[in-house]
C-alpha cells in the first residue's frame, strides 16, 4: 500500500475546510486516527466496557484481557524485557513527572547534576527545574551546534561524575533533529547517570528498540501515533522502577492497606493508582497494531522522502528561513520575511492547510534561534507530495498576500 | 483569496502594522507593563501616563503578529486622553466585539479599531486582538493599587 492508501483509513481527512480540502501537517502537535483504532474504541464501549482487575464477571475479564493485551502489545512495540516494565500514564508529560517525582526527587541532593539540552520541550524541561529546586541539584544544559545537532565531544564535556540524570528528547518536535541516544546513554552510564529519554516524536515515527538503546527510561505519548488522547506510556528498567515509590495512591495500586499504614501492588501497577486508562490503553494497542501492519521502516522512509522534498520546494521560494539540520524527522520549520507565523498559519488555513504556528512549547529553543514563533509544517504516513504542493502554494499566496502591503 | 481573509486584514490594519502609531516606552515613572500571549509568544511591553484619572500618555513595544501589533497601536491611539473610567468601558465594548456579540458603537468613536471586527470570525486570533487591551486593564488596575 501506499501514502495514499493509508490515507483512505483516516476518515477525518475526508472533508473540506474552508471550502477546500483538508491539508493536515500537524501530526507533531497530534496525529489523526485510522478507523481501526477509532473502532477499537467504539468497540470496547459498545461491548465490554467494565472495570479492570476486580470484578469476577466476564466483562471485567474482557476489559482486563483488552487493557492488559495492550501492555504486551506495547512491550513488543518497544523491546521491553518484561510488561512490568510499561506503566499506561495520561502522556509523556506525567511520565516525566514520574521519573522526576519518584527518581529524581528521592536520589539528588545538593552538588549533583541533572543535564538536559536546549531543544527540549517544555515538558523536559520543567520537571527537572522543579528537582533542582527542591533538591539543591544543578540543571545543565548540553550546547547545541549551529545546525541544531548535538555533538557527542559537548555531552563528554558536560556529563561529569556528578550527574544524576541526563535526558534528552530522541527527535526535535522544532529542528527535526534526531539525536543519538544510545552514545549519549553510554555517557551517561559511564559516569554513572541514568539516562531518560523523551520518546513523543520518535516513537511514532520509528522503531525504537529501549534495550538497543540501553535507555533507563523512555516516554511516549499514544495520541502523536494515531491513537487516542490521554494515554501513554513510561517504560522503565524493572531494577530502577522496583526501588522508586509511587507518585500517586490510592485504588489500584494497594497491596494491603492497614489503618496507619499501607503496602503496594507489585510492577507494574503500583504505578496505577486509581481506574486506569482503559479505553485509551486498547485504542493505543489498536494504534500499535495499525502502524506494526504498515512497518515503521516504511512510514520512515515516506517521511523522509516528503521532508526532503518541502525542503526542495522551500528552497525554491524566496525569504524562507528553514530551522534545523539537513538530516531530519519528517518535519519543517520555517519563518517567511516580513510574514508572521501566525499571519502565515491563518492564511495557510483559508486555504484548508493546517501548520502550527507559536513557539512549539520550546521557548529557551526559540530563544537560542533568536525567533518568538516559528511556523512548522509536520508529516505523517497520511501525507503525500499533492500536500506539500498544496502547502508550497498556500505559502506563495501568503507572501502574496503580504507583499503587496510592504 | 477568501473574502473572510480580507475582513481580517483589511487595509486600515495592515497599515497600522506597518506603520505603529505609538511605538516605544514611556520613561519617567510611567506604569509599565510587560504581557505575553504564552500559547504562541507575542509580547507587549505597554507604557502608561496616567495623571487625575486620565490616561495621559501610552506608548507600547513588543513582538508578534499583524493582528496583535497593529490592535496594541489602535488601543494606544484609542485610549489616549480618555478618562480611565472610560478606557476601561472601552475595552470591555473590544471584547464584545471580539466575541461577535452586539456592542456598544454609540457612546465612543471607535475609530480604526472597528476594523478589527473581523477577528471575531477566526477564534484562534482573538488572544492576538485582545493581548494589548488586557495589559492595559492591568496597568490602570495597578495605578489604582498605589
Amino acid at each position: 500500500m501506499s501514502a495514499k492508501e493509508w490515507r483512505k483509513l483516516f476518515p477525518i481527512l475526508d472533508q473540506e475546510v474552508n471550502g477546500k480540502p483538508l491539508v493536515y501537517l500537524d501530526s507533531a502537535a497530534t496525529s489523526q486516527k485510522p478507523i481501526q483504532v477509532i473502532e477499537a474504541l467504539d468497540k470496547y464501549y459498545k461491548e465490554y466496557n467494565s472495570n479492570v482487575h476486580r470484578g469476577v464477571h466476564t466483562l471485567g475479564t474482557r476489559a482486563t484481557d483488552g487493557y492488559e493485551g495492550a501492555r504486551e502489545k506495547v512491550r513488543r512495540f518497544i523491546g521491553a524485557k518484561s510488561t512490568q516494565e510499561i506503566i499506561f500514564t495520561r502522556g509523556t508529560t506525567t511520565a516525566i513527572n514520574t521519573v522526576a517525582r519518584s527518581y529524581g526527587m528521592a536520589n539528588l541532593s545538593e552538588g549533583d547534576e541533572i543535564v538536559i539540552t536546549p531543544m527540549e520541550h517544555h515538558s523536559n524541561i520543567i520537571p527537572w527545574q522543579q528537582v533542582a529546586k527542591v533538591t539543591g541539584a544543578t540543571l545543565k544544559y548540553i550546547p547545541l551546534q549551529p545546525d541544531g545537532t548535538i555533538d557527542l565531544q559537548d555531552v563528554e564535556k558536560t556529563v561529569t561524575e556528578h550527574t544524576k540524570i541526563v535526558s534528552v528528547m530522541q527527535v526535535s518536535n522544532v529542528l527535526g533533529t534526531i539525536n543519538p541516544i544510545k552514545e549519549i546513554a553510554a555517557i551517561a552510564h559511564k559516569n554513572g547517570a541514568v539516562m531518560v529519554v523523551d520518546g513523543a516524536q520518535s516513537a511514532p515515527h520509528m522503531k525504537v528498540d529501549v534495550q538497543d538503546l540501553d535507555c533507563d527510561f523512555f516516554a511516549f505519548s499514544a495520541h502523536k501515533m494515531c491513537g487516542p488522547t490521554g494515554i501513554g506510556v513510561l517504560y522503565g528498567k524493572k531494577a530502577l522502577l522496583n526501588k522508586m515509590e509511587p507518585v500517586e495512591f490510592g485504588g489500584e495500586m494497594i497491596d494491603f492497606v492497614g489503618l496507619q499504614e499501607s503496602t503496594w501492588k507489585e510492577l507494574p501497577w503500583k504505578f496505577e493508582g486509581g481506574t486506569p486508562i482503559i479505553a485509551g490503553a486498547i485504542g493505543l494497542g489498536a494504534a500499535i497494531d495499525f502502524l506494526e501492519d504498515i512497518g515503521l521502516d516504511n512510514i520512515l522512509k515516506l517521511e523522509h522522502e516528503l521532508a526532503d522534498y518541502a525542503m526542495e520546494r522551500l528552497s525554491e521560494l524566496d525569504g524562507v528561513t528553514i530551522f534545523g539540520p539537513k538530516h531530519r524527522a519528517g518535519l519543517v520549520t520555517f519563518n517567511l520575511d516580513d510574514v508572521h507565523p501566525h499571519d502565515v498559519a491563518t492564511v495557510l488555513d483559508s486555504e484548508g492547510i493546517a501548520v502550527r504556528a507559536g513557539h512549539h512549547c520550546a521557548q529557551p529553543l526559540m530563544k537560542w534561534l533568536d525567533v518568538t514563533a516559528t511556523a512548522r509544517a509536520s508529516f505523517y504516513l497520511y501525507n503525500t507530495e499533492d500536500d506539500v504542493d498544496a502547502f508550497i502554494k498556500g505559502l506563495t499566496t501568503a507572501k502574496e498576500y503580504f507583499g503587496h502591503v510592504f | 483569496m477568501s473574502s473572510n481573509l480580507d475582513q481580517l486584514y483589511r487595509q486600515v490594519i495592515m497599515d497600522h502594522y506597518k506603520n505603529p502609531r505609538n511605538k516605544g516606552i514611556l520613561e519617567d515613572g510611567a506604569l509599565n507593563i510587560n504581557m505575553n500571549n504564552p500559547t504562541c509568544g507575542d509580547r507587549i511591553q505597554l507604557t502608561l501616563k496616567v495623571e487625575d484619572g486620565k490616561i495621559e500618555s501610552a506608548k507600547f513595544d513588543g513582538e508578534g503578529c499583524s493582528i496583535s501589533l497593529a490592535s496594541a497601536s489602535m488601543m494606544t491611539q484609542a485610549v489616549k486622553g480618555l478618562p480611565v473610567e472610560d478606557a476601561l468601558k472601552l475595552a470591555k465594548v473590544f471584547y464584545d466585539m471580539m466575541l461577535g456579540n452586539d456592542y456598544d458603537d454609540a457612546s465612543y468613536d471607535l475609530g480604526d479599531i472597528e476594523a478589527l471586527q473581523g477577528v471575531s470570525k477566526f477564534p484562534a486570533r482573538i488572544k492576538c486582538a485582545t493581548l494589548a487591551w488586557k495589559a492595559m486593564e492591568q496597568g490602570v488596575g495597578k495605578k489604582e493599587e498605589e
